[in-house]
């Protein structure tokens, strides 16, 4: 009966799938003869999409004769729609690129070298705020993007807690951390916590079992190896670094000493009752949503998030910049996003034009009037503070680390993916008290093994 | 059910036209059947048999995705004997098998004789179906954010009622039931249906007559329910029990195989390691490995349960 079923199910989809070629072949026909071309470019965030379709306009309207079709999916489906379509070599002409993937990319001739077109047309790759380009130069030397926007983390807060406590503001922008006592950082999330009885993380008779309010959210993701938003800036500001150098490193350093102590303090405040349980945190619900619900007072957060943020009802919210560490600086990971070519692409004299376009203070200028990013070109930055200042926020938190050079890399290295499904459950078990944080050199031997 | 009829029919044509030959019979049909059989014979061979065919030969590669697959031999089974996530995968999913087949199994089988001894209503019927008509994904959602330990609805009815809230899925003890019972709360009404169709095919007369012989409820079930039940009983686990094996997108949107590795299903793994790490040689020995398993296992059923026969005659 099953295999009836499944035959029927079959044999009615089959005339599904010649419509489809049918359909498929015609439109290929037409667009050949007319001498037009369209150009797909993918993206991944929703937020970004009436931003980029601004741009896409003006670029058609500059270039009659080249259409851009922009195709958003969600992070998750984007990475396997990207990759199950470069095999079947259906991907997109152009596509929003991450750090994370592009070196796989790249190594496996999936994507176009620019050097060329950057040459024959002259393009200036210092037009960017510092370091974000060359962000984009694999390790064969050859550039694969140009950078479009950068994101780095501040702490996000919740104004009327911070007052409750008797905290100001200005307080916030001058903590301190350290991984033994956590510093002034660790006495404001233990004052912002509140128990179901009205006592403060800080006050004697704090019941942590029973906690209304922790003073700092635990992100629901997973920060896996990178823990950007999570736990690499208190690391970063120990002195400590990823790997043996960035980019392309090829030994990580999650045995040292200063990384391990890092996690352990930062987990201790599971154990203290100011941060929820790992469980809790997984449970269900978005640290922001939490956030959002006055379940937490503090959470660290990447710049993408601002608009998240921000947008709760009744929630006034303002952001510092992350607490300066045992080095005597802060620390964020600075990381930014740019456009690819496939290299299948059938146009690519159009897809660079595109890439050309969206690289361009033209289009990052677009992107900065609707203050969803931090566009990577200065000039636009400076647009984008505008509009998000009339919109009520502040982003200094964020931009300060730039202007004060305390911001460190993405790690970006070779087995990106194998090294976050090592470094997931590994994170997981000690945060979870499976396992101690000193498992975590295990797990390193077990991402250099990767090297070589 | 049709290949009762089908079965029924063939063997009362012969009997009724008995002067054309039986042989000429069958090869003036031939082409009219492969007609009809084509397109769903086209399709069972692109859809099934070449991705299986070649999952076997994929998984004796390394293959990238991106690059041509090299030929490595058993080198993927031998790393998958010691592979600790491989054995944890299935670990993890037989749990949820069990779980998930043993609650849904009996629940079914409680709504359907239910609603055959208490209840004709149509609605009843439609009300149970419901579940399994919203998508899995939309259901495992909203479970996920009902259960959430601080602004779920079910935690703070727990609190209402004095007790402490429970972080269903993020608990490593309780995120595997908790999936198994969301996909039970999916899954019963369907399969209670298709335990309510088998019970249909039960003869009143025979209720009637153990009623006559003052039975009760319970001993009527316990007597003639179950064992005339058994074929459809066999059936509905044989296809259940492969479906539960294949649980991935209720994992894939909400536990993403955390926290640690308590939930990663060997669906979820597969894809993991297709997908995200690109190691799609390794990902088609596991794939291999979870056939094989399937195979043995619906096979062992149909014989230990004796799928084929009847009490009834």
């Amino acid at each position: 009966m099953r295999r009836i079923t499944r035959l029927a199910a079959v044999a009615t989809m089959l005339p599904l799938a010649l419509a489809g070629c049918g359909s498929g072949g015609d439109s290929g026909g037409d667009a050949a003869s007319t001498e037009k071309t369209e150009i797909s470019y993918w993206l991944w965030d929703s937020n970004q999409l009436p931003a980029y379709q601004a741009c896409a306009d003006a670029f058609h309207a500059a270039n009659p004769d080249i259409t851009v079709k922009i195709s958003q999916f969600g992070w998750a489906d984007y990475w396997t729609s990207l990759t199950t379509n470069l095999v079947s070599g259906n991907a997109p002409d152009v596509f929003t690129n991450h750090l994370n993937y592009y070196p796989e990319f790249a190594a496996k001739r999936q994507i176009l070298p620019l050097d060329d077109f950057i040459k024959a047309d002259g393009v200036k790759t210092d037009a960017y705020a510092p370091g974000l380009a060359d962000l984009w130069v694999s390790n064969d030397g050859k550039r694969y993007g140009l950078p479009k926007d950068f994101d780095t983390v501040a702490i996000f807060y919740n104004k009327k807690m911070l007052a409750d406590a008797g905290i100001s503001e200005d307080e916030m922008k001058k903590l301190t951390w350290n991984p033994t006592d956590g510093g002034t950082y660790e006495k404001v999330i233990a004052k912002l916590t509140i128990d179901e009885n009205g006592k403060r993380g800080d006050e004697p008779g704090f019941d942590k079992s029973k906690v209304k309010v922790y003073g700092l959210g635990l992100d629901e993701n997973n920060g896996a190896g990178v823990g950007q938003q999570m736990w690499s800036m208190y690391a970063l500001s120990t002195g400590w670094q990823f790997t043996d150098k960035n980019p392309w490193g090829t030994r990580f350093r999650y045995d040292d000493p200063r990384f391990q102590q890092t996690i352990a303090w930062w987990r201790g405040l599971i154990e203290k009752g100011y941060m929820p349980s790992l469980a809790i945190a997984r449970s269900g619900t978005s640290v922001n949503d939490g956030f959002g619900a006055g379940k937490y007072a503090l959470s660290t957060n990447g710049s993408w998030m601002i608009n998240s943020y921000y947008g709760y009802d009744g929630v006034e919210v303002g952001t510092a910049p992350t607490p300066v560490g045992p080095s005597g600086k802060r620390a964020t990971i600075y990381n930014g996003l740019a456009d690819s070519i496939y290299a299948g692409t059938e146009h690519k004299d159009q897809a660079w034009q595109w890439v050309k376009y969206l690289a361009s203070a033209d289009c990052q200028k677009k992107v900065a009037e609707k203050a969803v990013v931090f566009p990577a070109i200065p000039e636009a930055l400076t647009i984008a503070e505008e509009k998000f200042a009339a919109k009520g926020i502040d982003i200094s938190a964020f931009t300060v680390q730039i202007h004060e050079k305390t911001t460190s890399l993405y790690p970006i290295t070779d087995h990106a993916s194998d090294i976050s499904a090592i470094m997931g459950p590994a994170m997981d078990a000690v945060l979870s008290f499976e396992a101690d944080p000193s498992s975590l050199s295990k797990a390193n031997d077990e991402v250099n093994a990767l090297f070589q | 059910m049709s290949a009762i009829t089908e079965r029924q029919h063939g063997a009362s044509a012969p009997r009724r036209d008995t002067s054309v030959p039986r042989r000429r019979r069958r090869a003036g049909d031939l082409p009219v059947a492969l007609v009809f059989l084509l397109p769903a014979a086209v399709g069972f061979g692109v859809f099934y048999l070449w991705p299986t065919l070649r999952t076997m030969y994929l998984s004796f590669t390394d293959y990238s995705l991106l690059a041509p697959p090299e030929w490595v031999g058993a080198e993927n089974y031998r790393r998958l004997f010691q592979d600790p996530l491989f054995w944890n995968s299935l670990r993890v999913t037989v749990e949820y098998v069990v779980i998930n087949i043993g609650v849904q199994t009996v629940v079914a089988l409680g709504l359907a004789v239910l609603m055959h001894r208490l209840t004709r209503s149509g609605l009843i019927r439609g009300v149970l179906l419901l579940p399994y008509l919203v998508a899995n994904v939309v259901v495992a959602l909203i479970w996920y954010t009902m259960l959430d330990a601080q602004l779920g609805i079910v935690n703070r009815a727990l609190e209402w009622v004095g007790l402490d809230p429970v972080a269903f899925f993020g608990e490593t003890a309780t995120a595997i039931p908790t999936i198994a019972l969301v996909n039970v709360w999916r899954h019963m009404g369907y399969t209670a249906l298709l335990i309510f169709a088998g019970l249909q095919a039960i003869p009143r007369t025979v209720y009637e007559a153990a009623a006559t012989d003052g039975a009760s409820e319970p001993t009527m079930f316990r007597r003639i329910t179950l064992p005339l039940l058994r074929p459809t009983l066999v059936l509905v686990l044989v296809l259940t029990v492969i479906g539960s094996f294949q649980i991935f997108d209720t994992v894939a949107v909400t536990t993403k195989g955390g926290p640690v590795n308590a939930t990663r299903v060997i669906y979820y793994y597969i894809y993991e390691l297709a997908f995200q790490r690109f190691d799609f040689g390794y990902a088609a020995a596991i794939c291999v490995a979870l056939f094989a398993i399937l195979a043995g296992l619906a096979l062992m059923q149909l014989k230990m349960l004796r799928a084929g026969d009847t009490d009834l005659d």
